[in-house]
């Protein structure tokens, strides 16, 4: 006979302010089964644990329910409270009467009613719950950096630093990210390859660390602590152990019209390159589109003139596969497109130019060696108009919704360069609003305004045309009431960024959710800001959203923090809730094969009894509940029934739904 | 069609007498020229029965999921539709495909007994068909029939090829036809919902739950059908109401989907003539526009669009909105 308990808790007012728990508790001493019913203020607290211990105990209870808030808070807890009591503790249901009731209606009198349906649903299932015990399974001591940025270094040079192996697979030829674009720095205005590259040489001198660069991530199968991924190296068409950067081949190759992505495709480069001095590795890459030889077989000069033998035009990509224990995702950005932003002039005007090709524009190591000229005609600007925002908390559809965060600071850093570097020219900045939270990003702001003399102009920009070899901008002056135009020679987007595209598929080789943003969705917005819902995954960088570096980096110590606290363990507990087929129903039939992301389903051929004397060998499927991680994707897709989910059992899930549907 | 009875019948002698294979599965006579029925032949003295015409439209490859595990190779006669169910079963690993001995055979369309006696012919004695003409000999006379009126209705937006073969007997060569077998589900798309409700309502009715779609169905092979188990809940349901015991079909039509290769059967048995092969097809056309074309059958190996996950697949939104891919 079944003895359940039903603990409803207020939460404070949360749950009580509008479902009426008293009448819950009550409700519930009818329900059948039901032996002990009972309200506490908050049930997670030391008193309410005690109430449930005691009862357990008392009325010797087979089963609890806790009427409370969604089990992703308190399950964990409410099943060990019950395991202190000696009661199983996956005889523990959570009815959800928070999140899932009390926040989202408003009329007393309709939450109570669902309040009981929820509580009753979670009854029903209860009764049908098993004791289950959870296994153990070990951990790879080993991570996985996907992106080899500012992120993606700093975590893998953290958990080296603990002392565990990291591989950093980057699907460029170098490391280094969009930092290593950057010219300075905001707020101190330090030099951002000065302060970048020491970190990747460091990556590449950790004896802890393997660099794999010009790779991507093809396949990932396995969980926590035993994620079998398969990495694609890309064909460099160089020997990476042979080669040592010493350049002769980029001088001697005779394709130099390449565009050179790094400088942001303001000039060229050789098919044969190594994208930037402080390349990690320092070692050259071909571009296959571009190369003469790859494209007609004829040419070969960089293979003559190298001096190790390095080139190998017959490389092919390679795969290899390792074991991880953790993943951290720290796949970057990119600025958006502009296409939809005509009205900026963007495509037509080659002095129209985005922050991302200001700062190549503005390095020593750029197109034009860190003299600031006009695309267009090589000429230095005299009036420079910054527009911020571009596509930007845009409502229209064109852009992104959200705000880009970087973008007040950098262009306050760029106004303030400019106007320190070359002091004759003007500079004005059209502005939503200007965003500077942070430690000295306020004064930062205040000083290119009061200091630098930088004209930021409160307003939304209409147009930009070309008149006679200027740049026209139309915008509006907000404060002073008036339409304006800015007679200008170089117009910087301060352009949004959006995740880097190849985020959705790394999303979903790894299972890790993304939103409607394609940013990679965090565990909890405030409590688990680094870690991906899919355990063992976790996030750095803007793959998760909109930051800027000294974040980024924070980000990134907080998943090394995290994922060394995986990888000290050696061993996990396993989820007990996982597939059970049916040997005497399975067909055999591979389906549940088929759609098994953790690849946790093998067959067997087993001998059955047919009656009569005879028997019959079948095939049949077998979990193995190490790695099964209990999705149910299995149980749904068996067409005759066979395979079941332990915890929650199609029985179960019936019996919930009757419990809903009764009147 | 006689040249090709000849033929089959000739190689299954072969077959048998060499010992390469220890039965052959094909047709045999019944009572009446219109009935013949699958059989098991073991020896070359049991062909005497052995027919091949117009009316052997049964699908004769489900059969071999107990034919496969028995001792000795089994030669089977399989029509261009019945290699994809073929497949199907050794994809999902319940035909030996090792024990089996494939003889693709020539179909030109079967005939429909039900169709022909709707003409009002009965007592049907003898059919020959020469080019679309069918000539039906009855207790009351001779009858000229045109063809494509008389089909089985698998037979008539029938555009299939054989997938596979040990060796094959086809001496006359299928006119290549353009037809559109998506025609009658996409007038049941057209109507409005309470009027499909209504359609399938008054179809569902005249089911008797005389299971012969699900036994006949080379995808409901399930060892232990859900409906027979009274473990799944579902058995005392269908007491409750008349059209739940109806919905049978609609479960069975999602059980089946994404692996039935249409292949019509369902509607072929059907003694109530329940349009059975629509529900499949309702499905067939969906995956075929969420997901791309996929034909279930046309490989033995590979995953099923509604069993793997690609990038391209449709989110679901799409699948919620019916959009096409």
């Amino acid at each position: 006979m079944q003895r359940i308990g039903v603990f409803i808790c207020w939460c404070g007012s949360n749950i009580a302010a509008t479902v009426d728990v008293v009448k819950v508790a009550e409700v519930m001493k009818n329900e059948p089964g039901v032996v002990f019913s009972a309200n506490y203020q908050y049930m997670c607290s030391e008193n309410g644990q005690q109430l449930i211990k005691q009862a357990i105990k008392e009325h010797n209870l087979t089963g609890i329910v806790v009427g409370s808030c969604s089990p992703r808070m308190h399950e964990a807890t409410f099943r060990k409270t019950a395991e202190a009591a000696g009661l199983n503790p996956y005889m523990v249901e959570i009815a959800n009467i928070r999140e899932h009731c009390s926040w989202i209606h408003k009329d007393m009198d309709e939450a109570t009613e669902k309040a009981i349906i929820l509580v009753r649903t979670a009854i029903a299932k209860v009764k049908l719950n098993a004791p289950l015990t959870a296994g153990e399974s070990p951990v790879v001591k080993r991570a996985l950096v996907i992106g080899g940025g500012i992120a993606g270094i700093q975590a893998a040079l953290d958990i080296a630093d603990a002392g565990f192996e990291v591989d950093i697979v980057e699907k460029n030829a170098t490391i280094g990210g969009r930092m290593a674009q950057l010219d300075k720095t905001f707020p101190t205005l330090d030099c951002s390859a000065c302060i970048l590259t020491p970190k990747m040489v460091d990556c590449a001198q950790h004896e802890k660390i393997d660099i794999l660069s010009y790779s991507e991530v093809e396949d990932v199968k396995g969980f926590v602590g035993n994620f079998n991924v398969k990495i694609r190296r890309k064909a460099r068409y160089v020997d990476e152990t042979k080669c040592t950067g010493c350049k002769v081949c980029m001088d001697k190759c005779p394709s130099k019209k390449g565009l050179n992505a790094f400088n942001m495709n303001l000039n060229t480069r050789p098919a044969i390159h190594i994208p930037f001095a402080q390349a990690i590795p320092n070692v050259a890459v071909i571009d296959p589109e571009q190369c003469i030889k790859l494209k007609t077989g004829k040419c070969g000069i960089c293979q003559k003139f190298c001096g190790v033998g390095a080139i190998d035009y017959e490389q092919k990509d390679t795969f290899i596969e390792r074991q991880y224990g953790a993943i951290v995702v720290a796949t970057g950005f990119k600025p958006i497109a502009l296409d939809a932003f005509n009205e900026y002039g963007y495509a037509d005007n080659k002095d129209v130019i985005t922050s991302l090709e200001l700062e190549r524009l503005m390095n020593a190591a750029g197109p034009t060696n860190g003299v600031l000229l006009r695309p267009s005609d090589g000429t230095h600007p005299k009036v420079i108009t910054f527009i911020q925002c571009v596509g930007s908390r845009d409502s229209s559809g064109c852009g992104k919704p959200y705000c880009s965060k970087i973008c007040c600071m950098y262009t306050a850093k760029h106004a303030m360069l400019l106007r320190e570097k070359y002091p004759d020219t003007e500079v004005h900045v059209f502005y939503i609003d200007v965003r500077t939270p942070g430690k000295n990003y306020d004064e930062f702001y205040r000083r290119a305004v009061e200091q630098y003399g930088v004209d930021y102009i409160k307003g939304m920009v209409g147009k930009v045309y070309n008149e006679n070899g200027k740049l026209m901008v139309q915008g509006s002056n907000l404060i002073d009431n008036e339409q304006i135009t800015i007679e200008s020679d170089l117009v910087v987007l301060a352009t949004a960024i959006e995740p880097e595209p190849s985020v959705r598929k790394v999303a979903t080789l790894l299972t890790a959710s993304i939103d409607t943003n394609n940013f990679l969705t965090e565990s909890h917005a405030k409590l688990r800001p680094v870690e991906s819902p899919t355990a063992g995954v976790y996030l750095a960088g803007v793959c998760q959203g909109p930051k800027d570096i000294p974040e980024t980096v924070s980000q990134a110590s907080a998943c090394a923090a995290k994922v060394i606290g995986l990888l000290v363990k050696d061993k996990l507990k396993t989820n007990p809730c996982v597939a059970i087929p049916d040997e005497m129903m399975c067909n055999g039939c591979s389906q549940c094969a088929n759609v098994c992301a953790y690849g946790a389903i093998t067959y067997v051929d087993k001998e059955f009894r047919l009656g009569g004397g005879k028997t019959e060998v079948r095939r049949v499927a077998s979990v193995n509940p190490a790695v099964c991680q209990g999705c149910g994707a299995c149980t749904v897709t068996c067409p005759s029934g066979a395979m079941d989910l332990k915890g929650f059992s199609s029985k179960q899930i019936m019996s919930e739904v009757e419990a809903i549907c009764k009147k | 069609m006689k040249d090709v009875e000849m033929k089959m019948l000739e190689r299954a002698k072969a077959l048998l007498e060499s010992g390469e294979v220890a039965r052959v599965i094909g047709w045999k006579k019944g009572d009446f020229c219109f009935d013949p029925a699958p059989a098991s032949f073991e020896t070359v003295e049991e062909l005497d029965n052995f027919v091949y015409d117009y009316f052997c439209g049964a699908n004769l490859s489900k059969y071999l999921i107990q034919m496969s595990k028995k001792e000795g190779k089994t030669a089977v006669f399989l029509k261009p539709c019945d290699t994809y169910s073929f497949n199907q079963l050794v994809k999902e690993h319940r035909i030996k495909r090792e024990n089996v001995y494939v003889i693709a055979v020539e179909c030109m369309a079967k005939l429909d007994i039900e169709k022909i006696k709707a003409k009002g012919i009965s007592m049907v004695e003898s059919v020959e068909v020469v080019g679309k003409e069918v000539k039906v000999t009855s207790a009351y006379g001779v009858e000229t029939l045109y063809k494509p009126d008389v089909v089985l209705t698998k037979c008539a937006t029938c555009t299939k090829t054989h997938q596979v073969k040990d060796e094959e007997i086809i001496l006359h060569e299928r006119p290549a036809r353009d037809v559109d077998r998506f025609e009658e589900v996409a007038k049941l798309e057209a109507m409005t919902a309470d009027e499909r409700f209504a359609f399938w309502r008054e179809q569902l009715s005249k089911c008797i739950r005389c299971n012969a779609c699900r036994n006949v169905c080379p995808a409901c092979s399930c060892v232990k059908c859900v409906f027979d188990n009274p473990a799944s809940g579902i058995a005392a349901k269908a007491n409750d109401d008349k059209f739940e015991e109806q919905l049978f079909h609609v479960i069975r039509a999602f059980h089946v989907a994404g692996r039935c290769t249409d292949c019509g059967e369902c509607s072929r048995v059907c003694p109530q003539n329940i349009p059975l092969h629509l529900l499949n097809r309702k499905f067939i056309k969906d995956i075929d526009n969420l997901y791309g074309e996929y034909q279930a059958g046309e490989t033995d190996e590979g995953k099923t669009p509604l069993t793997s996950y690609t990038e391209g697949d449709a989110e679901p939104n799409d699948v919620m909105n019916g959009e096409a891919k």
